[in-house]
């Protein structure tokens, strides 16, 4: 901790750290751009997520005032919290597009596993963070509880996206909290183990379809396959430097499915090309690794890895998303963090990056 | 510091080191991840880039053909022969109807469906797929066109589309030299596709079946143009973003002349029989009548079965092109030209004369071949002998050539063999001979075979276009053209003369021989049809015994009688000086040939020769 840090210039009273806002805002102005062009030139839908952009922010700054410790206290309740809502959407939800994710607040409609991406890495860091580090093995059994009951809660509702994330999110603490890599390595061969589990039990139907047509898209061109087959070729037929800002044919002639939401990636491709796919990636690299940054100067077990889970988190949806986009993962609900049309997602985004902004303005600066 | 407190100490910075070893780790990890979308997307966009841009092309371009307008057929003097008429028909795309039999009700008060109609859409629709325009009602009259204009925005997904038809405005005047258009089929499409032809098909519904429109098809069809649209996912046209006209058909001018066929159409006025007049200075033909004729428009548009059948089982096979595949026996027609053959080859002179009691006999054989005058001619020579119709002299004139030399001699005058007219309907006829008879019946030749072709009969048959084209070289003494109907084509600026066909002429070791004939002819004209004519013709009539057309035909027993009367046939030509026309016409069953026969041809060359109008140059 250097001498300089002492005097607090503008932004650390504010709890902004400059160099992830510009990151954040540089993403999300992109965002807007492609959003224009894919969602057919609609001013309305630019209304909506301008609004929705301006709110994440201030919820964004608002959680930055927010010292870490405060969450640290409030892990557990929060996370007991999140269970029972789950639970609530398992007996009481609302069933949308076979499946049952929605809990009606009355109000509005309210998904109680958008909650729990964020209280589940607190509640990790918090447990974890209750030891010293490099955890012990006794301390995992806790450890796996804490991380199966959310995560095949939000899986059997079904939605295996946002239960991946979640998933990751515990995963990472985990990882990051120096775990020997012997578990690490145990870890990840009993999910492989288990994925024939996954298959058979777990799945639903239209969820082995996708992985299915993953695999060979072209078998059901107009069914299954399109939106993959429609995808691919609205990247591929992009080249290097796109087809120009709306101009693309795919997404313009509404061949591309959902490409304003979870097949945005497809538009930036078709219009903006390579070139244009590399920015966006350099982008996200640079979020990434500035959030790494400030979990690595973070003062405390549980920021760091609290910081440290958000940004991998993070890094998730990017890869899951682009991966499935462009053909090779399987069809997943996961947006394309801060670019994709939609408000839960990015709410949650923000709040996650106002708590990595809070950890870094709340710093201690000890003399030694 | 207590010691408490420094291993604390160490242990936070232990703690903090292990975190940012982690932190690196995953780092490169998600460095690593990246690079590897990276690389995905290199292999999208960079190395796979034509595969996809080809399909993303595929997806949004559809190039849709536009068809070219047919070539008009004109007579030789600018008359329309078949036109393109505007043709309406009324279409839906079943996708876009909510609640189709209720649109037809709807529809059936603005257009007037029929329930019959109706039902066929219905039952149509089962088999049709659902985003393919299905027709309604074709041929809408042009108030029906407005009725549903007005009302268009009513009926979402049902258009009107027009195009182009086929029309023959002289219905049935033309149908054998002109053939028709109908709707193509899987046997043409076939022929179409074995030939690389299909491609220009690509908007196009008609072919040319028969005579002209089909020998001339290539000419007529033009080339096809193309629009490139960009539609949407479900295929509405956003925008054109090419477009390639198509090249139209080339117009073309027949050497028909619509006022003679007019004409000999009335003078054969239903009966069955062929009329052919050729323009003996370039073997145009003049009129290609066969009769009776039939409508070719409802082929067009596609004639019922009903009606078709009607036309196929009718005695009178009005669908035979008699003028190029009737096959008849000459009879008496050709004997100018065995007389011709006779001075040639010196059987005869024009000196020669021989006596005509009623009858001929082959030396040594009891057996008498009647002459059609009963009591004879008495001394003939061979100018009287044609004038005459003599049979008894050609008999003696078969006997002394023989019937290969015979069969020799006619092969130049196009006898037995097809003329190489351009339309595609046409048949050889027969030229007997001894090698022929072996190949056709194995069997040998006798004698009394070559005495009835003496006299154009026996196994001798010709088409009236093959008797019109021998009459033609006899014209020109020995000049030959290939009989044709195509006198020129439309070019973008000119109209262009189709080259003619001259072949070698028949050159005879005395010139002087045609002189003798077509004397002859002269007076045979003028000492009977052509007597008070206001110009000089030379002509030659026959009365064949009946040849059946169509020998499975089953003969009603009231018009067998009829049908067993001689056919009545004639050649004529004139001005005699310098031809311009020369005339085959042949009457089924009519009797006797100068009779019958004979006005016909001389009330077709007064038409030609004496009509004001005409302009006898062209």
């Amino acid at each position: 901790m250097s001498a300089h840090n002492h005097r607090q210039n503008i932004w650390q009273r504010l709890h902004i750290d400059l160099p992830l806002l510009i990151g954040l805002l540089a993403l999300m102005g992109f965002g807007l751009f492609v959003i224009y062009s894919a969602g057919g030139e609609d001013l309305a839908l630019m209304d909506r997520q301008l609004v929705r952009m301006g709110l994440s922010l201030v919820i964004m700054f608002a959680v930055a005032q927010i010292n870490p410790e405060v969450l640290r206290r409030w892990a557990f309740p929060i996370y007991i919290t999140g269970i029972i809502l789950l639970l609530g959407v398992h007996f009481f939800g609302e069933i949308n597009k076979g499946a049952q994710r929605w809990l009606n607040l009355g109000f509005m409609e309210f998904q109680p596993s958008e909650l729990m991406k964020l209280a589940f890495p607190i509640t990790m860091a918090w447990y974890i963070s209750k030891f010293p580090l490099p955890p012990k093995k006794r301390y995992l059994a806790g450890a796996i509880v804490i991380l199966l009951v959310p995560t095949l809660l939000i899986a059997k509702q079904p939605d295996l996206g946002t239960s991946i994330l979640v998933a990751a999110s515990g995963i990472f603490v985990l990882f990051l909290s120096g775990m020997s890599w012997r578990i690490v390595g145990g870890f990840i061969g009993s999910v492989l183990a288990m994925l024939p589990a996954l298959w058979f039990f777990f799945m639903h139907d239209y969820q082995r379809t996708r992985v299915l047509t993953l695999l060979n898209p072209e078998k059901d061109p107009l069914g299954a396959g399109y939106h993959i087959i429609q995808s691919k070729i609205a990247i591929g037929s992009g080249g290097l430097w796109g087809k120009g800002w709306l101009e693309g044919t795919q997404s313009q002639l509404e061949f591309l499915p959902e490409r304003h939401t979870d097949f945005i990636f497809a538009v930036i491709g078709e219009e903006f090309g390579l070139i244009g796919s590399l920015l966006l990636l350099t982008l996200y690299l640079y979020v990434i690794g500035r959030g790494l940054v400030i979990a690595s100067r973070a003062q405390t077990s549980f920021a760091r890895l609290l910081a440290g889970s958000i940004t991998l988190t993070f890094f998730v949806y990017i890869f899951v998303n682009i991966g499935m986009v462009s053909g090779i993962l399987p069809v997943v609900g996961v947006p394309l963090p801060l670019i994709s049309y939609g408000g839960t997602s990015m709410l949650t985004l923000m709040t996650g990056f106002g708590i990595l902004m809070s950890i870094h303005t709340h710093r201690r600066f000890i003399d030694r | 510091m207590s010691p408490r407190k420094r291993i604390t100490m160490n242990d936070h910075a232990a703690e903090a080191s292990l975190f940012k070893r982690r932190a690196l780790f995953t780092f490169l990890c998600v460095f690593i991840l990246l690079s590897l979308l990276f690389v995905n997307l290199y292999q999208l966009q960079i190395l796979s880039y034509n595969d996809y841009e080809t399909r993303s092309n595929d997806n949004r371009i559809r190039v849709v053909p536009v068809a070219p307008s047919r070539g008009l057929i004109y007579d030789r003097n600018g008359q329309l022969l078949a036109e393109n008429q505007p043709f309406f028909s009324l279409e839906m795309v079943p996708e876009k109807v909510d609640n189709i039999s209720e649109t037809l009700d709807q529809l059936g008060q603005i257009i007037s469906l029929t329930d019959d109609e109706k039902e066929s859409v219905i039952e149509a629709l089962k088999y049709h797929r659902r985003f393919k325009p299905l027709t309604i009602k074709n041929k809408l009259t042009e108030e029906q066109v407005a009725e549903f204009s007005v009302n268009q925005h009513r009926f979402p997904g049902i258009s009107i589309e027009a195009g182009l038809k086929r029309h023959y405005p002289y219905n049935g005047l033309m149908t054998h030299a002109l053939g028709y258009v109908g709707r193509i089929n899987g046997r043409d499409r076939t022929s179409l596709e074995k030939n690389n032809q299909w491609s220009n098909y690509a908007a196009t519904k008609d072919i040319g079946k028969l005579g002209i429109e089909k020998f001339y098809e290539s000419m007529l069809l033009g080339k096809p143009g193309h629009l490139e649209e960009e539609v949407n996912n479900r295929g509405r046209t956003i925008r054109t973003l090419k477009s390639e006209p198509p090249v139209p058909g080339q117009d073309i001018y027949l050497t028909l002349d619509l006022n003679l066929q007019k004409k000999a159409m009335e003078l054969l006025n239903g009966r069955r029989g062929s009329v052919v007049a050729i323009d003996p200075r370039d073997g145009g033909i003049l009129a290609l009548l066969s009769s009776p004729t039939y409508d070719p428009n409802p082929f067009v548009h596609g004639i019922s079965s009903k009606a078709y059948n009607k036309l196929l089982n009718s005695t009178s096979r009005p669908l035979i092109n008699r003028a190029t595949q009737g096959q008849y026996a000459p009879a008496s027609t050709v004997k100018p030209h065995l007389a011709l053959l006779g001075l040639e080859s010196k059987a005869i002179t024009p000196k020669t004369r021989i006596w005509d009691p009623g009858f001929w006999q082959i030396p040594g054989v009891e057996r008498k071949y009647r002459d059609w005058k009963r009591w004879g001619h008495g001394w003939v020579d061979v100018n009287s002998a044609i004038v005459g119709s003599c049979d008894t002299y050609f008999y003696d004139l078969a006997y002394k050539t023989g019937v290969d030399a015979i069969a020799k001699f006619m092969e130049p005058f196009g006898f037995g063999e097809r003329t190489g007219v351009d339309i595609y309907e046409e048949s050889a006829g027969i030229m007997p001979s001894k090698d022929w008879k072996r190949l056709r019946y194995n069997q040998p030749w006798y004698i009394g075979d070559t005495i009835s072709v003496g006299i154009g009969q026996g196994y001798w048959t010709t088409t009236p276009l093959q008797l019109a084209n021998a009459a033609t070289i006899m014209a020109n003494k020995g000049r030959r053209f290939v009989p044709h109907l195509l006198k020129s084509i439309q070019d973008q600026t000119a109209k262009i003369d189709s080259p003619t066909d001259e072949l070698a002429p028949i050159v005879l070791n005395t010139p002087e021989n045609w002189d003798i004939i077509s004397e002859a002819m002269r007076d045979t004209a003028h000492k009977s049809r052509f007597k008070d004519a206001k110009y000089t013709a030379a002509m030659k009539t026959g009365t064949a015994q009946v040849f059946s057309l169509a020998e499975d035909a089953k003969y009603d027993a009231d018009t067998i009688d009829e049908r067993l009367r001689d056919n009545a046939l004639v050649i004529a030509y004139a001005p005699y000086e310098n031809p311009t026309i020369v005339l085959a016409v042949v009457l089924e069953n009519a009797g006797w040939g100068g009779k019958n026969a004979g006005p016909v041809a001389r009330a077709l060359l007064d038409e030609y020769l004496l009509r004001d109008s005409w302009d006898k140059k062209e």
